[in-house]
């Protein structure tokens, strides 16, 4: 058996015994970047479709930044969560760095505005297809965007994929800010990095493949409930 | 007490409407459009393509801003809007990715009406409109037709003073036209004020109970729909009851 077979066969070992290390590795990464999606859902997405329903002055300057915040280098983003949060930095008394809570801010900050600006294209479209019913009926520019964001829901499932996507791959901010200190704040993809780095590949292939399973499974998900209201809303 | 409760106070009517102008790209689409309406009955706007109509619904529900002119709506007075009890239906009415029902509930949400009396005077005028067997299915798969009885349970289900209806027939087929019909007639018989335009002259006559007929953004006759058809007093009125083709034309 050459040494490639060998490292995926006891990487589906570790896997197979429920190897607690894993477990925890694992368990982190979702916590952590389940989190950065949810302040994602909770303020990106009203964001992005207030932006898109909204008319007002400096609007276009907002949209081109939010639309340049897609492209956000993670280690930018890693380099100043760190020195707000290091000790010196102005939220260093708060003594959050390398900790799961700073990963789960950095990741915040790539999240946000990713999901921001994919909710405010959607909500655009929508928008131009239903601004004259809605004004007609006096919905007024606040009830607009709620009612978007509720017709547009299983649209916006691609803004909230996109926004696990890049949180749960994303390696150089929590790598910065969180430090990849064992059982503490090592998250999937900076497991995968250092182990690999170090020889240890079937931990690294047993934790890439719980990452690509769950993306997968969460991608399957989404996919079935956006054929589901396909077929129940036409 | 809530918005649709206050729309019966105080009045719209008389509507009038004066010197309206609006402009796009150059062209006076209303140019000078003066109008009055009383408190009753169903107007039949008629007109060439490009004469103004859909402008003129669309400035009446809030939609467009005149250039200059003035809306004065009965007790309200010039220069003053009502929020409620102005309701529009267009040709090509848009659903929510939603129920049937919850279209419907859906417009009395501006109104501020408690969920559960939005969902029965919802299932209500679903039943008038021949639509309650299909409460629960998705308002985006039903046939043309039926969407455009669903856009006008949408608009009835408020309790409007004023419906402005933006040819509701166009492209549907006989059987869903005379199914439009009828409840546009159950809809005036409850007090609603109609303005509707239409190219079909049939549905003029059988729905009207005055014509308005307007050529590029005016006005030019304003009379009972028995008197219109039978002795049009204008010339472009009389070349577009003979089916004549438009004298001027739009492009």
């Amino acid at each position: 058996m050459n040494g490639l077979t060998q490292a995926f066969a006891d990487a589906f070992a570790l896997l197979a015994g429920f190897d607690q290390r894993v477990a925890g590795i694992v368990l982190l990464s979702l916590r952590v970047s389940g989190l950065a999606v949810l302040f994602g859902m909770l303020f990106g997405l009203p964001l992005g479709a207030c932006l898109g329903v909204g008319r007002f002055p400096g609007r276009t300057a907002l949209v081109v930044i939010l639309n340049g915040c897609m492209g956000l280098p993670s280690v930018v983003v890693g380099v100043v969560v760190y020195l707000a949060l290091s000790r010196s930095g102005p939220l260093g008394e708060l003594g959050l760095l390398y900790s799961p809570t700073a990963m789960v801010v950095a990741q915040s900050l790539l999240v946000v505005p990713l999901m921001a600006a994919i909710a405010r294209q959607v909500v655009e479209d929508a928008w131009r297809e239903y601004e004259e019913e809605l004004t007609a009926m006096r919905f007024g520019w606040f009830d607009s965007v709620r009612v978007l964001l509720h017709d547009c829901r299983h649209s916006l499932l691609v803004a909230v994929l996109a926004g696990l996507g890049r949180a749960m791959s994303e390696v150089g901010a929590v790598m910065i800010v969180g430090g990849n200190i064992d059982r503490s704040t090592r998250t999937m993809t900076t497991a995968i990095a250092l182990e690999t780095s170090k020889g240890d590949l079937p931990l690294a292939i047993a934790l890439g493949l719980v990452l690509l399973s769950v993306i997968l499974l969460l991608n399957g998900l989404a996919h079935g409930l956006r054929q589901w209201a396909l077929r129940r809303y036409a | 007490m809530r918005a649709d409760e206050m729309t019966v106070a105080p009045s719209l009517f008389p509507l009038r409407i004066h010197e309206l102008r609006w402009q796009a790209g150059g062209r006076a689409v209303l140019d000078g459009l003066s109008l009055e309406l009383g408190g009753e009955g169903i107007t039949i706007l008629l007109g060439p393509n490009g004469a103004g109509k859909s402008v003129l619904l669309r400035t009446l529900c809030g939609l467009l801003e005149a250039d200059s002119g003035e809306i004065e709506w009965g007790e309200w007075g010039a220069g003053a809007r009502p929020e409620f009890g102005v309701a529009m239906v267009f040709q090509q009415p848009k659903m929510l990715r939603d129920s049937v029902l919850g279209n419907v509930e859906l417009a009395l949400r501006p109104q501020r009406v408690p969920a559960a009396e939005r969902r029965q005077r919802a299932r209500a005028v679903l039943e008038r409109v021949g639509l309650a067997h299909r409460a629960d299915d998705g308002a985006r798969g039903l046939s043309g037709g039926e969407r455009q009885r669903l856009a006008l349970a949408r608009a009835w289900v408020t309790r409007p003073r004023l419906l402005l209806l933006d040819e509701p027939t166009a492209s549907l087929d006989p059987s869903s036209v005379e199914a439009i019909e009828r409840i546009v007639r159950e809809i005036r018989t409850e007090g609603t004020r109609i303005l509707m335009t239409t190219h079909n002259l049939g549905q003029a006559t059988r729905l009207a109970d005055d014509v308005v007929f307007m050529d590029a953004g005016r006005v030019c006759e304003h009379a009972p729909v028995q008197r219109f058809f039978a002795r049009p007093a204008s010339q472009a009125a009389r070349l577009y009851i003979q089916g004549e083709l438009p004298w001027r034309m739009a492009f």
